[in-house]
């Protein structure tokens, strides 16, 4: 490695070019990310507020039912299976897409994208009508499972084309059999993008309600919707949503031990890594079958029926339906921007240092991400009507409530394209007389943009999707194609919800198909 | 290049900004306006004043735009007063109001069942109405202290599917419901509002320890949780439940949706007087801070008025609470529905309800 050696070169060295040691970040730094966190904590602020209005009997009086003890399990069961599977397979998918050379390879990528611009609910529903007797523990994981799995795979997948496969082909030869070499070699260079997306998923998994709502299994967030809506009990609620915050924790701190810091070998070459045995390839294309299939054409396919057999489809109001899809994008676009924004002093912080605040601030924003719509959105009315009442019920709040509830998504994203910056381009930028932020500015930024991309474009679809939040949120009168389609759902409307829900998982696939990483296969085979 | 390279300063900057609203959201509560004084238990403090029209007024709706929206247009047209209206579903609209407390711009809310406006009563962010509102629906039918007034009526019925059972073999009362014969094959959503409603009446009617025990029987006998009413339909719909307890008029949306040739259920009204019976309402309250807010005023007196009765009878399948307004064709009377043994006055324990529910193991 060659270095130049900052102290050298650049008189006003503030140490916050080298990963090397454990250097503190500056102060301004630190602040930035603190307030990103303050913004992040916002639903957990209102969550102690309305659980210190319980005397603290109460609250254990509410966790000693043995009804909150089975939300519980159902929802880290649910959790735990979905976000374990989805990394395998996730993993397998990727190796499939990067390695298998399927003859219809470009199609596969953008299939495996899709299940992500699919509504959970819009999945369970689909199933539903082609298969009504739908409900409990094992549909909800193989549906999550599905539409989840993009979360993992992608990223992998993305990681593996900016990996050599040398060291897997030089294991190969050293006498290691196939599996051993790729665990040995190749694994502990993907385990960090795997690892951040599991985390993604588990938390997905864990806030996730139209699912489960739909196919009776009762995890937390059920209870904690019952608690709003039908005992209009906010205090019970904020105590199960702590429950939630808690799991995140754990969930937070084990993606934390599980991710080893690796140095990644990079490099590219056309053959990543050896090739595969036709019986591998076999296998690993009905893997990477399974999501499309499963999240996305069962779930239209179903929903296709519905639309026939409706007798009264309505004349399609064109639009109304142009006008919830320019809000739907509208906002999907400033919330993606908004949240990245959010994440990124955070991600950076994350990324440069290795001091215990640059963990901590790491950890504690995703702490919130366990939460169901309704308990951020509700957090956001509370604190938004008093303290800033003018921005209230706009779309400023609005895209701030998306923000808050999706930076997570791009926390993980930016944090490992900014680690994939090497800390010798800033030291040359350094060197050639920039400052530290116009290093970072001129360097770190430009080249870390599409691991960027990547986190924009995973909020831009979740908020495309979303509901609860936008419900209680939402300027009065603006409809986007979510709460278009939950008002003609409501009422059993379905013929006059089918526009709603074609163009939604259109819009939402646009976006999907960008993540797919179909541009970066195209640059590999020019 | 250097607008490119200056668009990430910007928004950096607009990060610290955005930031700094979180920073002071936790640091400095007490820039809040001062909390109003706390309202009694019951209806808000009435404020000395006549009320006056601005021609505008907002209305949060947990009944559905398909719904309301028409009605709601033809007030604005009849009177002038322009009205945005924020829907949502009324757990969450009640949730979203008592979160706004006094602060709320809502003059009006317009719920699908009485539970949700007892929380706001109980919460205080209901004017009592003058007495020609809440008069002008019968006793049993409307909040006994005027906080709230009646607006439509939902019975209680049983779906059931044509293909599975006849009609003259299903159960006509709460406690044939829970039979091992229908043992996996009845459908129910303890969540939602109108079924707690019948528990309730259950439970004013035969005991706290005869409800208990029917509740253990549904639940022992296998009955099948489901989210809502809609999916209980769509259960019974599909020839995935036999039967399943709900309120009568989705099934007229679902016959207007598709066409009563492709639809396999059809409705059963239980005996009269049994809690599985009962008659739940829909309702309206005026919302504190619009307590001198004409519109709002006028807005609740066209709910009751004859066009938005008929506009019910017609359009939703729901019975008409106004005295002089006929019912649905094809229903059966609101008064042969009614119980001779319950005042619905008493349905407003929900709380025990749902305490009783949750002790089950059904919340």
């Amino acid at each position: 490695m060659t270095t130049i050696t900052p102290s050298v070169t650049t008189p006003d060295n503030t140490g916050a070019v080298t990963v090397v040691g454990r250097p503190k970040p500056p102060a301004w730094w630190v602040g930035l990310g603190v307030l990103s966190l303050f913004a992040a904590a916002v639903p957990l602020v209102y969550l102690v507020v309305r659980v210190g209005e319980l005397p603290f009997q109460g609250i254990l009086d509410i966790l000693a039912r043995p009804r909150v003890g089975q939300l519980l399990w159902n929802t880290v069961g649910l959790g735990f299976a979905v976000s374990v599977t989805a990394v395998v397979m996730g993993v397998l998918i990727a190796i499939a897409l990067t390695r298998a050379e399927f003859t219809v390879n470009r199609f596969w990528l953008v299939a495996s994208a899709l299940p992500l611009a699919v509504p959970s609910y819009l999945a369970s529903y689909g199933w539903l009508v082609v298969w009504p007797s739908l409900s409990g523990f094992w549909p909800s994981f193989i549906l999550l499972t599905a539409v989840t799995v993009p979360y993992v795979a992608l990223p992998v997948a993305a990681r593996m084309r900016g990996l050599a496969g040398d060291h897997e082909k030089v294991a190969r030869t050293l006498g290691l059999g196939p599996i051993a070499a790729f665990y040995r070699s190749t694994w502990p260079q993907l385990r960090p993008a795997a690892l951040a997306g599991g985390l993604l998923v588990f938390l997905y998994t864990i806030s996730d309600f139209g699912l489960v709502a739909m196919l009776r299994f009762q995890t937390l967030t059920w209870g904690i919707n019952a608690a709003y809506s039908a005992a209009f009990d906010r205090s019970q609620a904020a105590v199960l949503a702590l429950l939630l915050v808690v799991l995140a924790l754990i969930a937070v701190l084990g993606e934390r031990r599980a991710r080893a810091v690796t140095d990644v070998s990079r490099g590219r070459s056309k053959h990543l890594g050896p090739p595969l045995a036709p019986a591998y390839r076999r296998v690993l294309l009905t893997v990477v079958a399974l999501p499309p299939m499963i999240g996305v054409v069962v779930p239209l396919a179903g929903m296709s029926v519905r639309l026939f057999r409706a007798d009264t489809i309505r004349q399609v109001d064109v639009a109304r339906l142009a006008e919830a899809t320019g809000w739907t994008v509208l906002v999907a676009l400033l919330a993606a921007v908004a949240a990245v924004l959010l994440a990124l002093p955070i991600a950076a912080l994350a990324a440069r240092f290795r001091t215990g605040t640059a963990r901590l601030l790491e950890s504690a924003a995703y702490l919130s991400h366990g939460l169901p719509g309704i308990v951020v959105g509700l957090s956001l009315v509370f604190l938004g009507i008093r303290l800033v009442p003018a921005l209230y019920q706009t779309t400023i709040l609005l895209v701030f409530a998306y923000a808050v509830l999706f930076m997570s998504k791009a926390l993980g994203t930016t944090r490992s394209a900014i680690e994939g910056v090497s800390p010798d381009l800033i030291r040359v930028a350094r060197s050639l007389g920039q400052s530290a932020f116009g290093a970072w500015r001129r360097v770190t930024l430009p080249l870390a943009m599409p691991g960027i991309a990547i986190g924009a474009l995973l909020v831009a679809i979740a908020t495309m999707k979303e509901l609860p939040a936008t419900l209680l949120l939402r300027p009065t009168g603006m409809n986007t194609l979510a709460t278009e389609l939950w008002t003609r759902t409501v009422i059993l409307e379905y013929g006059a919800a089918a526009p709603y829900a074609a163009v939604l998982v259109a819009v939402a696939a646009i976006p999907a198909m960008l993540l797919s990483g179909i541009r970066a296969e195209k640059e590999v085979q020019r | 290049m250097p607008r490119l390279l200056t668009r990430p300063l910007v928004a950096l900057a607009t990060a610290s900004l955005m930031a700094l609203a979180g920073c002071a959201a936790a640091d400095q509560p007490a820039l809040a306006p001062a909390p109003a004084p706390t309202p009694e238990e019951g209806s808000a403090e009435a404020i000395e004043g006549t009320p006056e029209s601005d021609g505008f007024l907002v209305v949060y709706s947990g009944r559905n735009e398909a719904l309301v929206q028409p009605l709601i247009d033809i007030f604005t047209e009849q009177t002038g007063i322009e009205v945005e209206v924020r829907y949502g579903n009324t757990g969450e609209m009640a949730a979203l109001l008592l979160e706004e407390g006094d602060a709320t711009q809502a003059g009006v809310f317009l719920s699908q069942d009485a539970g949700a406006l007892g929380a706001l009563t109980k919460a205080g962010l209901f004017v009592t109405l003058p007495d020609d509102i809440s008069g002008a629906v019968a006793q049993g039918f409307t909040s006994t202290d005027g906080s709230w007034v009646g607006v439509t009526g939902r019975a209680r019925v049983l779906v059931y599917d044509t293909e599975e059972v006849a009609e003259d073999e299903l159960p006509k009362t709460s406690n044939e419901i829970v039979s091992p014969e229908w043992s996996g094959q009845v459908g129910f959503a303890p969540t939602n509002a109108s079924f707690q409603s019948a528990v309730t009446a259950y439970r004013v009617m035969e005991g706290e320890g005869a409800a208990e025990s029917w509740l253990t029987a549904l639940k022992t006998n296998n009955a099948q949780i489901y989210e809502n009413n809609g999916a209980i339909l769509e259960a019974v719909e599909s020839g995935q439940l036999t039967m399943g307890l709900t309120n009568h008029y989705y099934w007229y949306r679902m016959v207007a949706e598709r066409g009563i040739e492709n639809v396999n259920s059809r409705l059963f009204f239980p005996e009269a007087g049994d809690p599985s019976a009962i008659v739940n309402v829909t309702g309206v309250g005026i919302l504190s801070p619009a307590q001198l807010d004409q519109d709002a005023y006028d807005f609740v007196r066209f709910m009751i008025s004859a066009d938005a009765q008929n506009y019910f009878v017609q359009e939703t399948s729901e019975y008409p609470l106004v005295a002089g307004i006929a019912a649905p064709e094809g229903l059966p009377s609101l008064e042969s529905l009614l119980s001779p043994t319950l005042d619905l006055s008493d349905l407003d324990d929900l709380a025990a309800t749902q305490e009783l529910l949750q002790r089950v193991g059904l919340l």
